[in-house]
């Protein structure tokens, strides 16, 4: 038992020192855990042999990972990346395999084992990749998801390769298929039939099960159950897709895709989060603990070397394709650089053909290295992409390019002025998401350094709408500071997107009817109520009580939007648009006559709509009337 | 004959609500009966007069639905009483719009029934607390019934009782709309609850407890 709390402690010890300096020197937290676990490990000995077994339980990490992203991703949101899933994903594949097998291929070494290597090295790690992704805010660019796709296509081409390289074994030697399945001894067909029936029923458990499940574990307030609950979904799914002989990741990934649109999705998120976490961070140590030295220092010429040049051809790859497939600016580096690693696949398919006699041990342990060196540098990697390439792509004016958004607010917001930024703050204080738009460059700028997140782009471009979620957002604020141009955005909204609420800023009467005639559905004059507070004080200030001026701002403000209604029609009917007609003039005058009757008046003994107040019955009736009220 | 029911409910938390908020749900789902949610349509307080005015005109049955704050309503309808059952409307000679209607407060108190007691800390009955209302009531020639409440409000949620009340909520309710109570019994009953049966026309009148 002791002998468990030490590991544990060192473990933990290493993490909590390593990655806050990391995170502070702008590393990032992988790097943290890589390094604590080189500290930890061949540079110290603290741990030592078990690194190797806590590395398959760590692994489980990565599948819980897939879960969450699974879990962010709706169905037809997967269905609209199967382009770049397929092509990106599968070229990728493909091309570096095929790359990296050629440069040995040329040193005359045996097709079969180049081949294999081609394949361990065309794989990158998903959870180094997401991980930091996440972390740097990045998760939502395009480049990532291009990253995305390509990643899962990676994993699941992963199920494949375990079945191809023991073909590619050096026959003599025979093969050792000693993985536990069940359906190892199924023929080919049957064996098909197994892994369809089995994804079917994921998917139909995960869509019709799972609500009711959870509900009733929800039901019993046992936050813990709850818990376990979610790791047990995690755990089931990752044993039945191993028992099938597929990969757990692939299969949680899926699980997560079916509960996307469940109301549990959130709850669900944050029971996973801290074990997906924790697990991924142990993973990274024991790749750092996993290290060895003498390998590394007998071979580092070669190691070395072995290791630029797989990330000089991923990253030629990736680039070549990034621009194939028509990512933009910084998001072809983003790619290219962000995926350049071997991934903790490489571990898994090294050892297992070593198993199948595919690869010399010796061998395999050399290029074991070179995957954790290139895992190594990936952070580094990041780094040179903020630091270098991001700069260059980001000119500080408005003739750059609209950024790219991938927000999808409830709430979307043109124009972050004097206006916009109160809506926004009321808004976003009381948990609202909105995606705030702006074609000043400058004010952006400035709203991003007080954190408030915004991006830049004319909010009269249908396109940025769409990508800003105007398909989805319930609400859209007008509050540009350009009357015709306001004017136009909101007929043009309300004309392609008529579910979604209009809520516009007007800077006069004029402009309020022009913007109600465009279809908004909510205007307010941006003068108009400071007005009446400020008229309101001056009340007070000449003696009126303070409860009384209220009423009295409140019938003023019940006349005027009556009036207002009337004025608009005959704004409509006289001037098409442009200024009010001499009969205006005249309803208008009459209208400031109601309101100041009404600011006098008493409806004889009942309330005018000016007093808001409890008003006594007439004298004497209490003698009187109000007894015979009573039998 | 059925009765059009006017329920005005008044809750300035929703999102806290446990009980209150369930029943007024469960309400709107009752034919024969219109839910105006008081706090929700005059978050400023400024109250319609005429507007109120013309809803009561309108029904048979007026029930204000509310949690017991300070053995009172919320403030928001002690702003409508104000505001609304004006002299010559609801009172004094001319006053006789409310005449012949039905008046009834469906509360939810916190504490249990035995706290509202002579000798419960609360010292009074619910009925007792809610005089103000009761006289309110006679005073605009309205029937007064006894409350319509539950006990124990706070913890309704966790003793999993809330179902059941809401069930005999919409039974009641169903039963005035479709004039089934009698009014008389109705009247002279401490409070209403779950044995709200027994107050039905049909039911033989010692089952009242």
């Amino acid at each position: 038992m002791t002998e468990y709390f030490i590991q544990a402690f060192i473990y933990l010890l290493a993490a909590v020192i390593a990655v806050p300096l990391a995170k502070r020197f702008g590393l990032g937290s992988v790097l943290g855990y890589l390094i604590a676990g080189v500290v930890i490990g061949p540079v110290t000995g603290l741990v030592g042999d078990e690194t190797a077994t806590i590395q398959h339980f760590a692994e489980f990490g990565v599948v819980m990972m897939l879960f969450l992203v699974g879990l962010e991703l709706e169905p037809q949101v997967l269905w609209q990346m199967r382009s770049r899933l397929l092509g990106l994903g599968g070229l990728q594949v493909v091309l570096t395999a095929l790359l990296i097998m050629a440069i040995p291929l040329a040193f005359g070494l045996s097709w079969k084992m180049t081949l294999t290597v081609g394949l361990i090295f065309s794989l990158s790690s998903t959870a180094i990749v997401l991980q930091t992704f996440s972390e740097k805010g990045l998760s939502k660019t395009d480049g990532a998801k291009s990253a995305f796709s390509i990643l899962l296509f990676q994993d699941i081409a992963v199920i494949p390769m375990l079945a191809f390289i023991p073909m590619l074994a050096i026959t003599e030697l025979g093969s050792a298929h000693d993985t536990f399945t069940l359906v190892g001894h199924l023929p080919g067909w049957l064996y098909a039939v197994v892994v369809i029936a089995s994804i079917a029923g994921l998917i139909l458990a995960g869509h019709f099960l799972s609500r009711p499940l959870f509900r009733y574990i929800a039901e019993t307030g046992v936050r813990e159950i709850f818990v376990a609950c979610a790791l047990l979904l995690v755990v089931g799914i990752a044993t039945l897709m191993s028992l099938i002989g597929l990969s757990p990741a692939l299969g949680t990934f899926l699980a997560g895709v079916v509960l996307a649109n469940s109301e549990f999705r959130h709850e669900l998120e944050t029971n996973i989060e801290p074990f997906k976490g924790l697990l991924l961070g142990l993973f990274f140590i024991t790749v750092g603990a996993g290290v060895n030295f003498s390998v590394l220092i007998d071979h580092l010429g070669l190691i070395v070397g072995i290791t630029l040049g797989v990330i000089a051809v991923k990253v030629l790859v990736l680039y070549g394709l990034a621009t194939l497939f028509r990512a933009k600016g910084s998001d072809r580096w983003l790619v290219a650089l962000s995926l350049a690693q071997a991934g903790e696949f490489g571990f898994v398919l090294l050892s297992f053909t070593v198993q199948q006699n595919v690869l010399e041990a010796s061998l395999a342990q050399m290029l074991q290295m070179v995957v954790a060196l290139s895992m190594f540098l990936t952070p580094v990697l990041f780094i040179i992409f903020e630091k270098v390439i991001l700069p260059r792509y980001e000119v500080k004016s408005n003739s750059r390019e609209a950024d790219h958004i991938d927000e999808q607010g409830q709430v979307i917001i043109a124009g972050i002025g004097r206006f916009g930024q109160i809506v926004n703050r009321l808004l976003t204080a009381n948990g609202v998401s909105t995606v705030v738009l702006d074609h000043e460059a400058s004010q952006v700028d400035n709203m991003r350094a007080l954190g408030i997140k915004s991006y830049f782009g004319d909010a009269t471009r249908s396109d940025l709408l769409h990508t800003a979620g105007i398909d989805s957002a319930a609400l859209f604020v007008v509050a540009i500071d350009n009357r015709e141009e306001a004017v136009s955005l909101v007929r043009s909204v309300k004309a392609n997107y008529p579910q979604v609420k209009v809520l516009a800023r007007a800077f006069d009467r004029v402009h309020m009817y022009q913007l109600r005639l465009a279809g908004a559905d909510f205007i307010r004059v941006e003068t108009y109520l400071s007005a009446l507070e400020l008229g309101g004080q001056a009340l007070i200030d000449l003696g009126f009580h303070p409860f009384e001026v209220e009423s009295k701002k409140g019938s003023f403000r019940k006349i005027d939007a009556a009036a207002s209604d009337v004025l608009y029609e005959e704004w409509r009917s006289v001037s098409e648009g442009e200024r009010f007609g001499t009969n205006a003039y005249q309803l208008f005058k009459e209208f400031e006559e109601k309101i100041a009757t009404e600011m006098r008046g008493d409806r004889a003994d009942r309330h005018a709509d000016s007093e808001r107040s409890w008003m006594p019955p007439p004298k004497g009736c209490y003698t009187t009337e109000l007894d015979k009220t009573q039998s | 004959m059925s009765n059009k029911v006017l329920l005005l409910f008044a809750h300035p938390s929703q999102r806290r609500s446990e009980v209150n908020l369930p029943m007024f749900r469960a309400a709107q789902q009752v034919e024969g009966v219109s839910c105006v949610d008081l706090y929700g349509e005059y978050p400023t307080f400024r109250i319609d007069v005429k507007k109120e005015q013309q809803r009561l005109l309108d029904h048979d049955v007026l029930i204000f639905q509310f949690p017991l704050y300070w053995y009172s309503t919320p403030s928001i309808l002690k702003e409508w009483q104000d505001l609304v059952l004006e002299h010559g409307f609801a009172y004094g000679g001319k006053g006789t719009a409310l005449r012949g209607k039905t008046f009834l407060c469906a509360v939810s108190a916190g504490a249990a029934q035995t706290a509202y007691q002579q000798d419960g800390y609360n010292h009074f009955t619910l009925r007792e607390l809610l005089r103000p209302l009761e006289q309110t009531a006679r005073l605009t020639g309205m029937h007064y019934l006894a409350p319509f409440a539950l006990f124990g409000s706070r913890t309704a949620v966790e003793d999993q009782c809330l179902p059941v009340h809401i069930q005999h909520w919409t039974g009641f309710l169903r039963a005035l709309v479709n004039n089934q109570i009698d009014i008389a019994r109705a009247a002279q009953q401490e409070h209403i609850g779950d044995d709200w049966p027994a107050l039905l026309l049909s039911a033989p009148a010692h089952q009242v407890g």
